[in-house]
């Protein structure tokens, strides 16, 4: 008998199966990229007229990096809810995968639509700009929100938190809980993550200062955004340090791990954790004292901020110049800020005491 | 490594041995010690962890190598299971599709009736699994469609389902009972909870392959499809048993990841089929079927989790992890082959001194 067929499929697999046994996975959408290229000044045809109405019925479809993530549901429910309040429609639509070009069949869709907004998470900050272009010399006004895109693809982007916010405060936060002293480290994503990198070298800057002079930062490790490895990274961190301090964990995945592990622990309560996640996904670690406070933007306002900025853009209150202002609902007036960014503020710091006021 | 002596007219599963003449009683140990398939992976695991320890005590401590068996509890269930497909010469891609349609149903279970007895949930997502594994062997046995396309596209048909279902959402461990995470992480005699199911789960797959006729007839399947035929064994249903069985176990393993992590949502798992296949293959089991033991791939499991913990350990440079951990899967195959090969050497060397 032949056994030609088999073998070259199996030995396929075979082969595959070696090579990526130990491959990583990529960053979760929960944590943004943080790409905001230097800008050149939004093509602004028309004046803002600060004053101008919010038009009725405006259509504003959310194109998150993936639907099915809790992250994106939670900003872009918020954000339909945004738009209700101001009497326009909103919808969310995109691909079940974070892939790089996955969006852009979304965006042709939604030119042919007429939607009056596109409101977008570039899971690529360049391969939707063609298409999002196209949706600009259509009328379409565009809102980046979490992840940018190139700053010729859109008009607005929303930013959830400054980089150098996320990174200082976390710093500070892991600070005060093990009182200003000792040994600490980083359970990153991957290690070509661009905003987890962005984000640990305003940590080691924030280090540098006088008042962290007794606090050292050993070892930065990366659990990929998966669960066993960041598990795995967790023990590993414990073992070569026996005298670790505190760990700062900048992804929802890592975090989550990393409480999961302690909890049940020797060490659960002695080694400090903190860093980025989410209050649904901690609950259960902040009531049972594995963590003390971490930190997160708020999702939901993020989604209802884009959404108004959507309506501002399309109503012309707006262009996306720097200086103009805009009032977005419940959360006060904004000011667009250089390169057409507008800021959501500083992040929330959960703990104990407020979590319960927290569903997402 | 079925001995001589126990008069089993079984074919042998791990190595390619003809009948050895009667030996000396101290020889026939020896050989029989040298002949075991496990023994080069067994080898690799012992450098691995002499060397590590040297360089850092505190990986051989107790709570360490505790980590480690609970590390690779999850992907040595996976990888039993796989190789009950594989010694078929076929192949599941979808355990991991399984592991997340099983791992989230079972916890948006729990979180949604609270109450729900946690034995009903695991038996139904080793059911939901079974039933992933039925529709995998149904379109390899009887559509005959070659096992590497019909578990690709199921793996993305489960994956798919998995999205649909969740929605977006995400289980987190404050909505689960905490006697089913306890299950995750609680302790028996010193010993992972976790570990001993796994340890349970090779140890009764072990001996039904080694022992029962069903279980020899999945080698001889493997060994050559046409012959098994002709022999009069019912390739049909022993292929889609194989899948069956498989599919079950990977919801076992599915409900075991959510007591683990306690973060469930529709991505569960995603990628982890390359590191089961790559257990069962680096665990010495022929990837075109007809030979290796789930103890191979349960051990093969145990090395690749105590590789990503040894490097851990090491404070190895994460940028060159990742092709480091695969450049030493790779040496503890060329080891376990060279062994194979001296051994196997040595064993006819014998031979031909024992017959003059």
């Amino acid at each position: 008998m032949t056994t030609r067929t088999p073998w070259r499929r199996m030995a396929l697999v075979a082969g595959l199966a070696l090579m990526a046994t130990a491959c990583g996975g990529t960053t979760k959408s929960d944590v943004a990229q943080q790409t905001s290229a230097p800008a050149a000044a939004p093509a602004s045809s028309a004046a803002a007229d600060p004053n101008a109405p919010i038009k009725q019925g405006l259509k504003i479809a959310f194109l998150p990096k993936q639907v099915n993530n809790p992250y994106f549901t939670t900003a872009n429910t918020q954000g339909i809810a945004a738009a209700e309040e101001f009497g326009g429609q909103g919808k969310e639509v995109g691909p079940s995968e974070a892939s790089a070009s996955s969006q852009v069949s979304y965006i042709n869709t939604l030119i042919q639509q007429k939607q009056d907004a596109i409101v977008i998470s570039a899971n690529d900050p360049n391969a939707v700009v063609p298409a999002l272009k196209q949706a600009r010399a259509a009328g379409i006004k565009v809102v980046s929100y979490d992840s940018d895109t190139a700053p010729e693809g859109r008009d607005v982007f929303v930013n959830q938190a400054s980089a150098e916010d996320l990174g200082r405060t976390q710093v500070q936060l892991l600070a005060e809980q093990i009182g200003h002293k000792g040994k600490i480290a980083i359970l990153s994503a991957t290690p070509n993550a661009t905003n987890q990198n962005t984000w640990i070298d305003f940590m080691k800057d924030e280090l540098g200062k006088p008042e962290y002079k007794d606090m050292e930062l050993v070892k930065v490790a990366y659990g990929n955004d998966e669960d066993q490895k960041s598990f795995t990274e967790t023990q590993g961190l414990l073992r070569s340090y026996p005298d670790l301090a505190g760990i700062i964990s900048p992804t929802t995945v890592g975090i989550a791990a990393a409480a999961r592990y302690l909890s049940d622990s020797p060490y659960k309560g002695k080694v400090k954790l903190t860093g980025l996640g989410t209050p649904n996904q901690l609950r259960q670690f902040v009531k049972d004292g594995t963590i003390e406070g971490f930190e997160l933007w708020n999702p939901g306002d993020l989604g209802y901020l884009a959404g108004y900025a959507a309506a501002a853009l399309a109503s012309g209150q707006i262009t996306g110049a720097e200086g103009e202002k805009f009032k977005a609902g419940k959360l006060g007036e904004y000011t667009v800020g250089a390169d057409g960014e507008v800021l959501l503020g500083k992040p929330t710091v959960f703990t104990k005491d407020n979590i319960d006021d927290f569903d997402f | 490594m079925s001995g001589p002596e126990t008069g089993l007219a079984a074919p042998d599963a791990g190595s390619a041995a003809s009948p050895v003449p009667p030996a000396p009683r101290g020889d026939r140990l020896v050989s029989r010690v040298a002949r075991v398939r496990e023994l080069g992976i067994v080898a690799a695991l012992g450098l691995l962890f002499g060397f590590t320890g040297v360089v850092n005590p505190a990986f051989l401590s107790f709570d360490s190598l505790r980590d480690i068996l609970l590390n690779s509890s999850i992907v040595a269930m996976l990888a039993v299971g796989q190789t009950l497909v594989v010694v078929t010469r076929n192949v599941d891609l979808s355990v991991s599709s399984v592991v997340g349609l099983s791992a989230f149903g079972g916890a948006l279970i729990m979180a949604d009736n609270p109450g729900v007895p946690v034995p009903l949930v695991i038996a139904g997502c080793v059911l939901l699994g079974a039933l992933c594994g039925a529709i995998n062997g149904l379109l390899v046995g009887v559509a005959g469609v070659p096992a590497l396309v019909a578990t690709l596209g199921t793996l993305y048909t489960f994956r798919g389902i998995d999205y649909a279902w969740a929605g977006g959402r995400q289980v987190n461990a404050a909505d689960m009972p905490g006697g089913f995470l306890s299950l995750g992480s609680a302790s028996v005699l010193g010993l992972p909870l976790l570990a001993l199911v796994a340890l349970a789960v090779v140890l009764v797959v072990g001996w039904m392959l080694r022992n029962l006729p069903a279980g020899r007839e999945l080698y001889a399947i493997g060994s050559s499809p046409e012959a098994a035929v002709l022999a009069g064994i019912r390739v049909r249903r022993r292929i889609i048993a194989a899948f069956v069985a498989n599919g079950a176990l990977a919801g076992l393993a599915g409900v075991m990841w959510a007591a683990r992590f306690g973060t469930v949502d529709a991505t569960v798992a995603t990628g982890k089929e390359l590191d089961v296949i790559a257990a069962v293959v680096v665990g010495g089991v022929a990837i075109f079927g007809g030979s290796g033991t789930v103890y191979g791939a349960a051990l093969g499991a145990v090395l690749l989790a105590s590789i990503t913990s040894a490097l851990a350990v090491l404070r190895v440079d994460a940028l060159a992890q990742t092709a480091i951990s695969g450049a030493l899967i790779i040496a503890a195959i060329v080891l376990d082959r060279l062994l194979a090969l001296r051994v196997a050497a040595a064993l006819r060397r014998r031979r031909y001194r024992d017959a003059t």
